[in-house]
Parts: structure tokens; C-alpha cells; sequence
């Protein structure tokens, strides 16, 4: 087994296990530390696959903005007030859960042809490559993400300032 | 071994041993001789009052909620700002439309009081 | 290959070295420092067979042993995990994030050139932003394990301000990577190298101005310290998000408070003022634009530029540390008015009249 094969394993396996932790403790501080963690071993792996732009915007995305709301969310809330409804999440949950493992037992019998992938250039998933193929090939995509953006602002105004 | 990411790796492995290391210390050298009174949430010194886990007021989400939206405005312009000069006039163009329409977020943030804090 | 990673392990020391030392001598001077401003003596107590050093021998000696041997303070209706990971996700991001920051140019030793910075990444600033963006961790969780009012509300308070500067500060360096087209720390330090009409070196502060006292008011606010030390503003919080930390736990929220201030003096230093840059100084000695030149070895020229990058370090430590003992506090209000309203929009604008001014000079192709 090569080094970059013992690598992965490594990552991947440390991924899925925060994942799990995600999912066990009782406590939702622990959840959402256990969920930073996994983002971050999931950038690692980026990492391993030469898209180290990817890998840090991960971080810089995931595990520095997104996890410190949800973080805020639940301190907001006061979990402790949360524990009553289970049932019904419990449901939604499952639901959720066979769909993905359906999801996930089909790509075991989906292979695609390793020849057909030229291996990358040398500056692949740096800044420059990705910058230029974002800005030209998928400027489009580009200019509906701020749109995106405009309505995350405007809802999250409404939210919050719903009482006036 | 040649991957430019080899040397952070040791680094946050020596970082990561530096931090042990002072827990570590700190854990065994230290005296442990709790007592009711020390063990008391502290709050100069009156005697501690309702649960710890306040609520807070929704603002706090919004400023997360902002900051979230102008953190991924920043992420797409960070790419763009290294390919700027290659981009020219076409790039000028591509995030001015961008960043009219997050700006126009912004002032309707704004206008509507949400990053006000009385 | 033993010998590259033995280069690899000394520069990875060398850094961690550099970055704790100078964070017990910042303790050092803002204590005698602050002593000085207000009047007093400062930290005298402690002295080994009658040598006190100036305090040296207090801050440097007596206080850490006095730190780690104090009772660890878990606080029992907390979280005994949260309590005790806070502190590391506070100290670790502060310790890693100097990586990419370069010292010195490259020093050639034979025929093995060494780069002198731990890690030469393409994505150099974003490096340091991830890295930092991970901070906010340690004061959230650490205020949310300690079970205390003061605690969680220093915390939420920290943790808004952090974010809400990060914004003022992600932005204000779009117009510096505009200006060299690069994220590589390296590089830039390098184009500053130059000189504009043969005499003004080419530094990021005379070509973002704006930009640097963006940066500079953001990187203070993230390190938490007067006049933005809210989440912990004894007067209102007693200590804010640490107010339940004691013994070694609080020694490495200390540490990591000073090991942010020194990356954030070397983070201003490569990207305004030159990093290792010496003005006139080339690879082969200092040539100066009035004429004649003085030629060096090179070990004496990366001496020296390792020296200038130390010195200019120092610098912005120090002036962050008078900072911290010359201004009031804000009010919170204030704060988040100062960072949503005034500096996002004015970072918005420097970018924008950044780039028109690029594709200006490109347009009318005048050598830039």
C-alpha cells in the first residue's frame, strides 16, 4: 500500500469517526465540535488531492463561518430547551438516513474508467486555475451566486427584525 | 515529503506538543482542593443567580448570518483579485454586477436597522 | 533527504521558538511598559540571587512557573472536556499561523537554497485567514463550558466582534493581492523589493494605504485587546470569557493573546512594509538611487534582511502594546458601528477604486 493509500485511510477514517460523534453525544456543543473537526479532516483531504484552494476555503468557509453559526444558533436557543421534541425528528431523520444509504449503495456499483482521467497539471486547484475557470468558463454561476447572496441578506433581515 | 503543505504538518505537530505539554503540566503540578464556595460560578462575589445558559437576543444571529454572507462575498473575491490583471476590463465588469448586487443586500441591511445595536 | 528535513524541523523550530519567546517578552513589555505610562514600578518581585533584570526575571521566569503551579479551576456544573479543549483551540491556531509568513529571502548554503519561511503555500493569506477564522472556537466554546453568565456573554460578545472585523479585515487585503497579483507571502515580499521613480521602495503601505489602517484597526479589534477589549471588559464581564480559567489553561489563553499580536505584526509587516525588504538592499548589497553601491557577502545581506524583518516585527508589537495602554474602550454600539458601518464600506470602496485604477493604467498602458 502506498503512502498517500495509508494517508487517506487515515483521514478518512478520522472523518467518519467525528462524523460519528456528530451524531451520538446527547450534548449539542459536542455535536457541533465533533462536526468542526470533520470539516476540517475533510479539508485534509482536499489537501491530498492537490485542491489546496479548495481545502482552505473548507476551513475558511465551513469550519470558521457556517460552524460558529451554528454555534450561535444553539447557544440562542439554550439547548436544554430543545430536548423535549424527538419523535418527529427521529422520523424525518430515518427518512433521511435510508435515502442517503441508498444513495451511497448505488455508487458502490458505479465505477468510472481510471484511464479515462489525464492526470492533473502541476498548478490544478491552485488559485490561478481555479480563478480562471471560475471567472470565465462559469461567470454565469458566478453572477447568480450574488443573487443567492442578495436573498440570504434579505431573509435573514426579515427573520430577525420581524418584530420591527 | 515534497508537498509545499510537509513543513505546516510538522509545524502543527510541534504546535500541537507544545499545547499538551502545558496542559499536561499544568494538570499534575497544580493542587486540586476544591471547596464549596470555590466551586461556585463566580459572579464578584455574590451568590450565583439562575442558570449560567442565558438566551440572547436574535441580533447576535443576524451578525453571524452577515458575516457568513459577506465572508463568501470575500471568498469570491480573493481568486479574483489574484487573477485581476489577466481579467481586465472583463473582470472589472464581471464583479462590478457582483458587488452591486450584494451591496444592494447591504444598504437594504442597513436601511432596515439590522446592523444598528442600541 | 535527512538533511531537508532536518532544514524543515529547524525552521519549524525556529518559528515556534521565535513566536513563544517573543510572546513572554511582549508580557514583559506591556508590564513595564504599562508601568511606565501609569506612573508606577512595575513587576519587581521575583529576582534569582538579587538579579531582577528590569522584571525580566518576573515575567519571564516567575510568572509562567507561578501560572502552571496554581490549582487547574475545572468548574464542576461545566463541561470537564469543552473546559479543557477551549484553551488549546485558543493557543493552537495562534502558534501555526506564523507558517507562511516569510523572514528572510533565500539563503543559499552550497547548492541547496533554502527559502526562508516554514511553508511556501500558493494560498499564503488564505492560509493565515483559515487559521484565524478557527480562534473563535476557543473564547466561544471556553465561555459556553464555564457555566457562568460573565463567561457566556464575554464569549457571544467575543465572538461577534471577531467576525465582524474579520470581514473589514479579509477585505482590506483584496486591494494588496490586486496590487501584486499574488496570495504567496514570498512574492510579495519580494515585488516590494522594487522602487517606485527610482527611490521610494515599493512597499504595500505606500500602495494601499487605506488598506493598512483597515488591516491594522482589524488585526488589533481580532486580538481582543483595549480599545476593543469588550468580551472582556472587566468593569462590566469581571473577566469576560475566561473569567472561570485559572492556572496553566489561563497561562495559554495569555500565550495565545501574544502570539496573535506577533502574527499580526508580521502579517503587517509583509504585507505594507516590506517584510524582509531593507530599502536599497539587493541580493548583492545596497545600491543606493543617488549612486554608489555597497557590496556585501551574502550571508551578511540575509543577516540583514532577517534582522530588518525582526526589527520591523518588534515594531508593530510594541505599537500595539502602546495602543493598548493609550485608549479607552469603545462602547459595544460603537464597535459594531465602527465595523460594519465605516470600515466594510470603506474596504468595499478601496477595492473598487483599486481595481478601476488598474484597469486605468493597463488601458492607458503606462508602466506601472
Amino acid at each position: 500500500m502506498s503512502g498517500d493509500m495509508i494517508l487517506f485511510f487515515i483521514l478518512a477514517s478520522l472523518s467518519v469517526i467525528f462524523s460519528l460523534l456528530v451524531i451520538f453525544p446527547r450534548n449539542v456543543v459536542h455535536s457541533a465540535m465533533a462536526l468542526a473537526a470533520t470539516l476540517f479532516f475533510v479539508a485534509v483531504l482536499f489537501l491530498t488531492l492537490d485542491a489546496p484552494m479548495l481545502a482552505i476555503l473548507q476551513v475558511l468557509v465551513y469550519a470558521g463561518a457556517i460552524m460558529i453559526l451554528f454555534l450561535f444558533v444553539i447557544m440562542l436557543l439554550n439547548p436544554a430547551a430543545l430536548e423535549g421534541r424527538r419523535i418527529a425528528w427521529w422520523t424525518l431523520g430515518s427518512l433521511a438516513a435510508v435515502a442517503l444509504l441508498l444513495e451511497l449503495v448505488s455508487l458502490f456499483f458505479y465505477r468510472p474508467s481510471p484511464s479515462g482521467q489525464p492526470p492533473v497539471a502541476a498548478a490544478f486547484g491552485g488559485p490561478e486555475t481555479l480563478a480562471q475557470s471560475l471567472f470565465t468558463d462559469f461567470a454565469l454561476p458566478f453572477e447568480i451566486a450574488s443573487v443567492l447572496l442578495l436573498v440570504a441578506i434579505i431573509g435573514a433581515v426579515a427573520l430577525a427584525k420581524r418584530e420591527g | 515529503m515534497t508537498h509545499p503543505f510537509f513543513p505546516v504538518l510538522v509545524l502543527f505537530f510541534f504546535a500541537g506538543s507544545v499545547v499538551l505539554a502545558l496542559l499536561l503540566i499544568a494538570q499534575m503540578v497544580g493542587p486540586k482542593r476544591p471547596n464549596p464556595v470555590k466551586d461556585e460560578p463566580f459572579e464578584s462575589g455574590n451568590p450565583p443567580k439562575g442558570d449560567a445558559r442565558i438566551r440572547f437576543p436574535v441580533k447576535f444571529y443576524l451578525v453571524a448570518m452577515l458575516f457568513l454572507i459577506f465572508d463568501l462575498e470575500g471568498v469570491f473575491l480573493y481568486p479574483w483579485a489574484v487573477l485581476f490583471r489577466r481579467l481586465g476590463i472583463f473582470g472589472l465588469v464581471e464583479m462590478g454586477i457582483f458587488l452591486t448586487v450584494v451591496v444592494v443586500g447591504f444598504v437594504y441591511a442597513w436601511k432596515k436597522g439590522a446592523l444598528d445595536w442600541e | 533527504m535527512i538533511i531537508d528535513l532536518g532544514i524543515i524541523a529547524a525552521k519549524v523550530f525556529l518559528v515556534l521558538f521565535m513566536v513563544l519567546n517573543l510572546a513572554g517578552l511582549l508580557g514583559w513589555i506591556e508590564r513595564k511598559g504599562s508601568a511606565l505610562i501609569q506612573d508606577r514600578i512595575g513587576a519587581n518581585r521575583a529576582s534569582v540571587l538579587g538579579f531582577a533584570g528590569l522584571g525580566l526575571v518576573n515575567t519571564l521566569l516567575a510568572d509562567p512557573i507561578k501560572f502552571l503551579t496554581k490549582e487547574d479551576f475545572i468548574p464542576p456544573q461545566g463541561d470537564r472536556l469543552l473546559h479543557t479543549l477551549a484553551p488549546c483551540l485558543a493557543l493552537f491556531p495562534a502558534l501555526v499561523t506564523f507558517a507562511v509568513i516569510p523572514f528572510g529571502d533565500v539563503l543559499v548554503v552550497g547548492e541547496r537554497q533554502i527559502n526562508l519561511q516554514v511553508a511556501n503555500l500558493n494560498i499564503g493569506i488564505l492560509y493565515i485567514f483559515g487559521m484565524a477564522s478557527l480562534s473563535v472556537y476557543g473564547i466561544v466554546v471556553g465561555a459556553w463550558a464555564s457555566n457562568n453568565k460573565f463567561s457566556l456573554l464575554g464569549g457571544v460578545r467575543g465572538a461577534a466582534q471577531m467576525i465582524s472585523y474579520e470581514i473589514a479585515m479579509g477585505l482590506s487585503v483584496i486591494g494588496v493581492i490586486m496590487a501584486y497579483g499574488t496570495l504567496e507571502l514570498q512574492q510579495i515580499a519580494r515585488a516590494q523589493g522594487e522602487l517606485f521613480w527610482g527611490w521610494l521602495p515599493a512597499w504595500g503601505f505606500f500602495l494601499q494605504p487605506v488598506a493598512f489602517l483597515l488591516f491594522f484597526t482589524a488585526a488589533v479589534a481580532e486580538t481582543k485587546r483595549t480599545p476593543f477589549d469588550l468580551p472582556e471588559g472587566e468593569s462590566e464581564l469581571v473577566a469576560g470569557y475566561h473569567v472561570e480559567y485559572s492556572g496553566g489553561k489561563f497561562l495559554m489563553f495569555f500565550v495565545g493573546e501574544f502570539a496573535e499580536i506577533v502574527t499580526a505584526a508580521g502579517l503587517i509587516t509583509t504585507l505594507f512594509f516590506g517584510g524582509w525588504q531593507l530599502p536599497y538592499l539587493m541580493r548583492d548589497g545596497f545600491h543606493f538611487p543617488w549612486g554608489g553601491a555597497l557590496l556585501l557577502p551574502h550571508l551578511a545581506v540575509v543577516v540583514l534582511q532577517v534582522g530588518a524583518f525582526t526589527i520591523k516585527v518588534l515594531f508593530f508589537c510594541w505599537l500595539q502594546i502602546l495602543l493598548r495602554w493609550s485608549l479607552p474602550r469603545f462602547r459595544y454600539d460603537q464597535l459594531m458601528r465602527l465595523g460594519w458601518k465605516m470600515m466594510l464600506p470603506v474596504a468595499l470602496v478601496n477595492v473598487v477604486v483599486t481595481a478601476v485604477w488598474i484597469v486605468l493604467r493597463q488601458q492607458l498602458s503606462v508602466k506601472p
